[in-house]
């Protein structure tokens, strides 16, 4: 078996008096969708802001790529190669979108001290920036400032993003929020390509999106893992099915 | 993309009104105008360093009086020296050449800014202002305590430092020495705005944790665009101290750094030609209304107010319209 892309063993963090994160290990092996899920507060930003950077576990280890990056910063991370979307769009609102994917592609290319070459006109920047816009269909959109493009358009620029950095690893944080069912099938489709690419780590209300994608589900309760398998396994759990499944059937 | 022409047409259009002011007045001999043209700038350069900070990278440093001050004591200090033939400390001799000065304002400028920065860009918004309005104030108050060099009084520059080939005690000369140098400061900063170094200051304004999550860390990027931005106001205030011959406290106090915050917000943060327009204003007002009444820096208020109310672009904004990256 290969090794494992993103690797958390029992990872710890607590807020004063509650748990968010309860001793959480997880693995994401290449090729595959790990879909992480759980009810409202069961600590899943937590555990997402723990592996992108933001916030320090109070124990355990994060191992990516067979390093251990515990203690790594948001953007060193990033430069090894950690993806990530933000559950609320959050990108350069003033930039449009292609400029949006040119900051990516520099930081990159790790070029962020360069003080002479204007980057309008520069087409190691402006080239891959459009090819990475035609991929998600933006292309018609590039010139348009984030702030001014719709919700849809705002979270497929946060993928491009991601896909401008060329990761080993994707980290998308809830990427269908806010969308029409259109717009989740299309996504559906472009997910399901894009792990080939390279192995994404999925948090995900949208449960019908979540089984037809994940090759793997991490359930999260009150921030301990209560189940992880299958797409089956997960969905014939009676924990989850009381805890969690239960609620979202009856509702 | 129209907009964009509009501004540079507007720009072209500044700097030329900038240069024939004096021009006109040097040729009908009224000195008192060149003088004041020099000052504005003088003032304008010093603008443009704290724009670099405030306006592309949104760090509102309200302590910028300090680089100035520095650099004006530079010129104060290295003059004195070499008026009275004595070491500065450890058998460095003092210098009367302004570009050997410059150089010296820049490099202390740009140290300062460092350490100032490394300690307080740690933190943002409220507590960024106060922790650089505390070291410029510190600053202030040592320079007001230090007798060796005049204390609260100040210290004089008897003659004019020289610069090669042009006699600086004309003022028409002195002028085209701070236009030149103003153009090359903005040069600077339009070639840093549009590079890959102000892309990313750009963007951390906006939204730093984008710009981590891609992989660029912020705090670096800023400290960089902190230390120039000092390192331009101090050069400007090495050059203010030389127009007035006289440096003091006073180029540190707080007043001072509301001023330069002032030049930026009725010129438009963040725009090239922002601190000209804001620094052509204030010396306006000082010599037009201060003529008039004491209390002129009230109508300057008004202005001030009605800028950040109806016009959040500054007057190059309403003239040329918003912004836009592409």
């Amino acid at each position: 078996m290969a090794d494992p892309v993103l690797e958390l063993s029992h990872l710890d963090k607590a807020f004063g008096a509650l748990k968010a994160t309860d001793d959480v290990s997880l693995t994401l092996m290449p090729g595959e969708i790990h879909a992480l899920i759980g009810p409202n507060g069961a600590g899943k930003t937590t555990l997402m802001g723990q592996i992108s950077g933001r916030l320090p576990p109070d124990s355990g280890t994060i191992r990516f790529r067979g390093q251990d990056i515990t203690r790594l910063s948001v953007a060193q991370r990033a430069r090894m190669g950690l993806g990530r979307s933000f559950q609320i769009s959050s990108l350069i609102p003033e930039y449009s979108a292609r400029r949006n994917v040119m900051l990516a592609l520099q930081a990159r290319q790790g070029h962020a001290y360069r003080f002479v070459m204007p980057v309008r006109h520069d087409r190691r920047l402006t080239e891959p920036a459009i090819e990475i816009l035609t991929r998600v269909g933006l292309e018609g959109r590039a010139s348009v400032p984030s702030a001014e493009l719709s919700h849809g358009e705002r979270r497929l620029l946060e993928i491009a993003v991601a896909l401008a950095l060329r990761p080993a690893c994707f980290l998308l944080d809830e990427p269908m929020a806010g969308m029409g069912t259109e717009g989740v099938g299309r996504l559906v489709t472009f997910l399901k390509d894009l792990k080939q690419e390279a192995p994404i780590l999925l948090v995900e209300h949208d449960m019908d999106a979540v089984f037809r994608l994940a090759d793997r589900i991490t359930v999260l309760v009150y921030g301990r893992v209560i189940a992880s398998g299958n797409v089956d396994e997960v969905r014939n759990d009676p924990e989850v099915r009381r805890a969690y499944l239960g609620d979202e059937v009856s509702a | 993309m129209r907009e964009l022409r509009r501004e540079h047409m507007l720009n072209a259009l500044l700097a030329a009104a900038l240069f024939a002011v004096p021009l006109w007045a040097y040729l009908v001999d009224e000195p008192f105008l060149i003088t004041l043209a020099t000052r504005v700038a003088i003032l304008a350069m010093a603008g443009v360093g704290l724009n670099l900070a405030l306006g592309l990278g949104g760090m509102v440093s309200f302590g910028h009086a300090v680089y100035f001050g520095l650099g004006g004591y530079c010129a104060g200090v290295l003059a004195h020296h070499a008026f009275n033939a004595t070491p500065v400390l450890m058998g460095l001799d003092g210098t009367n050449q302004m570009l050997v000065i410059w150089l010296v304002a820049m490099a202390l400028s740009g140290l300062l800014a460092a350490m100032i920065g490394a300690l307080s860009l740690r933190t943002s918004g409220i507590f960024f202002i106060m922790i650089t309005l505390a070291f410029a104030q510190m600053f202030f108050y040592f320079a007001l305590s230090w007798p060796a060099y005049g204390g609260e009084d100040g210290l004089p520059i008897y003659v004019r430092n020289v610069f090669p080939g042009l006699n600086t005690m004309r003022p028409w000369n002195m002028f085209v020495i701070a236009f030149v140098m103003l153009m090359l400061v903005l040069a600077l900063f339009a070639m840093i705005r549009a590079s890959r170094f102000g892309a990313a200051l750009m963007a951390i304004r906006q939204n730093a944790d984008r710009v981590a999550a891609v992989g660029i860390s912020p705090f670096g990027v800023k400290l960089a665009g902190f230390v120039i931005s000092g390192m331009i106001t101090g050069l400007a205030g090495a050059m203010m101290a030389d127009l007035t011959r006289f440096v003091s406290p006073s180029m540190m106090a707080w007043q001072m750094s509301g001023e330069l915050i002032v030049i930026i917000i009725l010129g438009g943060t963040g725009r090239l030609f922002g601190p000209v327009v804001g620094a052509a204003i204030l010396v306006g007002f000082e010599v037009i209304f201060g003529g008039l009444t004491e209390h002129w820096k009230f109508w300057l208020g008004l202005v001030l107010l009605s800028v950040v109310l109806f016009a959040r672009g500054g007057f190059i904004g309403l003239l040329a319209g918003k912004e836009r990256h592409g």
